[in-house]
């Protein structure tokens, strides 16, 4: 079967085993597979940002923060519904990570990775901070009740947060996949591979580059409020620098420049600890560690990347060199396989 | 005022250590462009082998230059078997400095536990015309230390072979170096003298898996500000950092201790807006 044709099946196959598995497992279970997804949301807002338009980020736990915060505060100081948090939060996130993003446009590399660490370090300071104590609880944070089952659904409350969660991450992928499928996408690589060249074509570089900052900054805000929801509390402590280097580490696994691959970075965000503590107790991040840098040695360009060449090594090998290229050949081949 | 040349000095000893391990830091960008972020936990580590053989009854100076030699054996080898077969792109590379971080941070905490311990000092505690002897030793130490790595690069043909092979590989192997073994001799050099920054900082701060974390991020922001391709700008700046972190935590009362990194990490951010490259580094063309 072509691979154009079947990658609809296999999204719609994934959508269904996924709704299938809260039912087949335990609640403690599915709170896992809900963070999974969480992280999933996050990191598919930060592999727009470092996969698909080359800036680095060391500070996306502080958007994730910023998220989480914003659906706290709106539910525990102003009694918002839990679900009306979210669009708030995508706001407060965009604006947030747009404004972050015009002054970041001077800086490449590892500057721009400086000045991301840096807000990652600022942030949880700054909720600790006693004057913004009323709001943000100070080191001891906010407790959120877990919202009810809607419509009288006979679900629990963690089956139905994992449902409501995976709804949202279903739309929110289809969104990004659109997004660097048409033009802002096709902008946003070129950019990434050659700015000076898409400045001459008339891409307006540093529009993008902040746009790009911002919606990224969205994603990760959107799974951040969730995560409040879900976990039922927020705290200074969870959103440490740590946080953020989980999120770069998840996306280069997961694979760069992939939409795919930000489903397994989330997996690997999640289960690799318990793993880690299962095989050490004593020194659980050696082997966190160990498999980290294994990983790599595997596979350089993730999870998504090893998939990608598994698939194409089992389609068979490419038209021999001997005999021309005809316009079928062209045809068969999906555009990201002539791509390199 | 005495307070003010107080803060200063000890910005100086402080800002010393942060200039070595921005040193370090920018010895291995200069030659691969890499970023070792796990640069503070092998000073870490090296502190801990250092102390372990002061408690095993070795004299201060023996244990300090055995720790200086382990250091570089290590850091070679940690070049040539993890970093060098890494192929993939610049964040693959990342995450393996990454992974390599969390284990050397989990084997110190699992052979030494997390409790802190007393690091001695070649310098007895006491303050001679208001000045501590200890953070003196520290600047004066760091001082000999970045002048032996300037004398190494400038004066001797090792120096200038190494100088050679993170310039101009291809050029380098025309001319019979042998550009591999330069990198991992920089890695080795580099993991020495973060070995020194962490040994002169142990006695301050005592000794603990986590200890070099924040040293890790000034140093970070001391290389940058003083421009990453630029050696003796890194030093610069790695005390610039030293002093204006003190400086802000003494005078700015809101700040406090709490808020001092991120301030002085915000200043620096503001500075290499103004000047994307640095105070001394490079501005890179590019060829279009």
């Amino acid at each position: 079967m072509p691979a154009r044709a079947a990658r609809p099946l296999l999204i719609a196959a994934g959508i269904m085993i996924a709704l299938a598995l809260p039912f087949l497992v335990s609640d403690y279970r599915t709170f896992q597979l809900t963070q999974v997804i969480l992280y999933a949301i996050a990191l598919c807002g930060l592999n727009l940002l470092m996969g698909f338009n080359g800036q680095v980020s060391l500070g996306h736990g502080a958007f994730y923060a910023l998220g989480a915060y914003t659906a706290a505060i709106l539910i525990d100081s102003f009694g918002f519904s839990p679900y009306l948090t979210v669009p708030v939060a995508g706001i407060v996130t965009f604006v947030a990570g747009y404004l972050f993003g015009i002054p970041a446009l001077r800086l490449h590399g590892l500057y721009l990775a400086l000045a991301t660490l840096a807000l990652a370090l600022a942030l949880p300071q700054l909720l600790r901070f006693d004057a913004f104590e009323p709001w943000t609880g100070g080191v001891q944070g906010i407790f959120i009740d877990k919202p009810d089952v809607p419509f009288g659904l006979p679900l629990t409350p963690d089956q139905w947060l994992y449902v409501y969660c995976l709804a949202i991450a279903s739309v929110m992928f289809w969104l990004a996949a659109n997004l660097v499928k048409g033009r802002i996408g096709r902008a946003l690589i070129a950019i990434r591979d050659n700015p000076i060249a898409s400045d001459a074509m008339g891409i307006d570089t540093a529009r993008y580059k902040s746009l790009t900052f911002g919606i990224s900054a969205l994603y990760t805000g959107i799974a951040g409020a969730l995560s409040a929801v879900v976990v039922n509390f927020v705290a200074p402590d969870s959103f440490d620098l740590f946080l953020s280097i989980t999120l770069l580490v998840g996306v280069v696994v997961g694979g760069l420049a992939s939409i795919s691959g930000a489903i397994y970075g989330g997996a690997f965000i999640v289960y690799l600890p318990n793993i880690a503590e299962k095989i050490s107790d004593a020194a659980p991040w050696a082997i966190y560690g160990l498999f980290l840098i294994a990983l790599m040695f595997v596979m350089p360009d993730g999870v998504a990347g090893l998939l990608k060449r598994l698939t194409r090594r089992l389609r068979g090998p490419a038209p021999t060199p001997g005999r021309p290229l005809t316009a079928l050949d062209i045809l068969k081949t999906s555009p990201a396989d002539r791509g390199d | 005022m005495d307070l003010f040349i107080q803060q200063i000095l000890a910005g100086l000893a402080v800002g010393g250590i942060y200039a070595s391990l921005a040193l370090a830091l920018v010895m291995i960008y200069q030659a691969t462009e890499h970023v070792n972020f796990a640069q503070g936990e092998m000073a870490m580590f090296s502190t801990y082998i250092a102390w372990s053989l002061i408690q095993a009854g070795f004299p201060y100076w023996a244990a300090f230059f055995a720790t200086l030699l382990i250091s570089f054996i290590a850091g070679v080898v940690i070049e040539r078997v993890i970093v060098r077969p890494i192929q993939g792109s610049i964040l693959s590379v990342v995450v393996v400095f990454i992974g390599l971080l969390v284990i050397l941070h989990s084997l110190a905490g699992w052979i030494y536990t997390y409790t802190q311990k007393s690091f001695p000092s070649p310098m007895p505690d006491m303050a001679v015309m208001g000045v501590n002897l200890q953070e003196l030793a520290a600047i004066g130490v760091t001082l000999v230390v970045l002048f032996l790595i300037f004398a190494f690069f400038r004066w001797t043909p090792l120096g200038l072979a190494m100088r050679a092979a993170a310039q101009n590989p291809e050029s380098a192997v025309l001319v019979g170096i042998h550009v591999g073994w330069m990198l991992a001799l920089g890695w080795g050099l580099a993991a020495a003298v973060g070995a020194v920054a962490g040994m002169m900082v142990a006695p301050k701060l005592t000794l603990d898996p986590s200890m070099m974390g924040s040293v890790l991020i000034y140093a970070f922001a001391g290389a940058l500000l003083g421009g990453i391709s630029s050696p003796g700008g890194a030093v610069i700046g790695g005390f610039a950092v030293g002093i204006l972190e003190n400086l802000i935590g003494t005078y700015v009362p809101v700040v406090g201790n709490e808020l001092k990194l991120t301030v002085a990490l915000i200043l620096i951010i503001g500075v290499l807006i103004v000047k994307p490259s640095g105070m001394f580094g490079q501005t890179v063309t590019v060829r279009v």
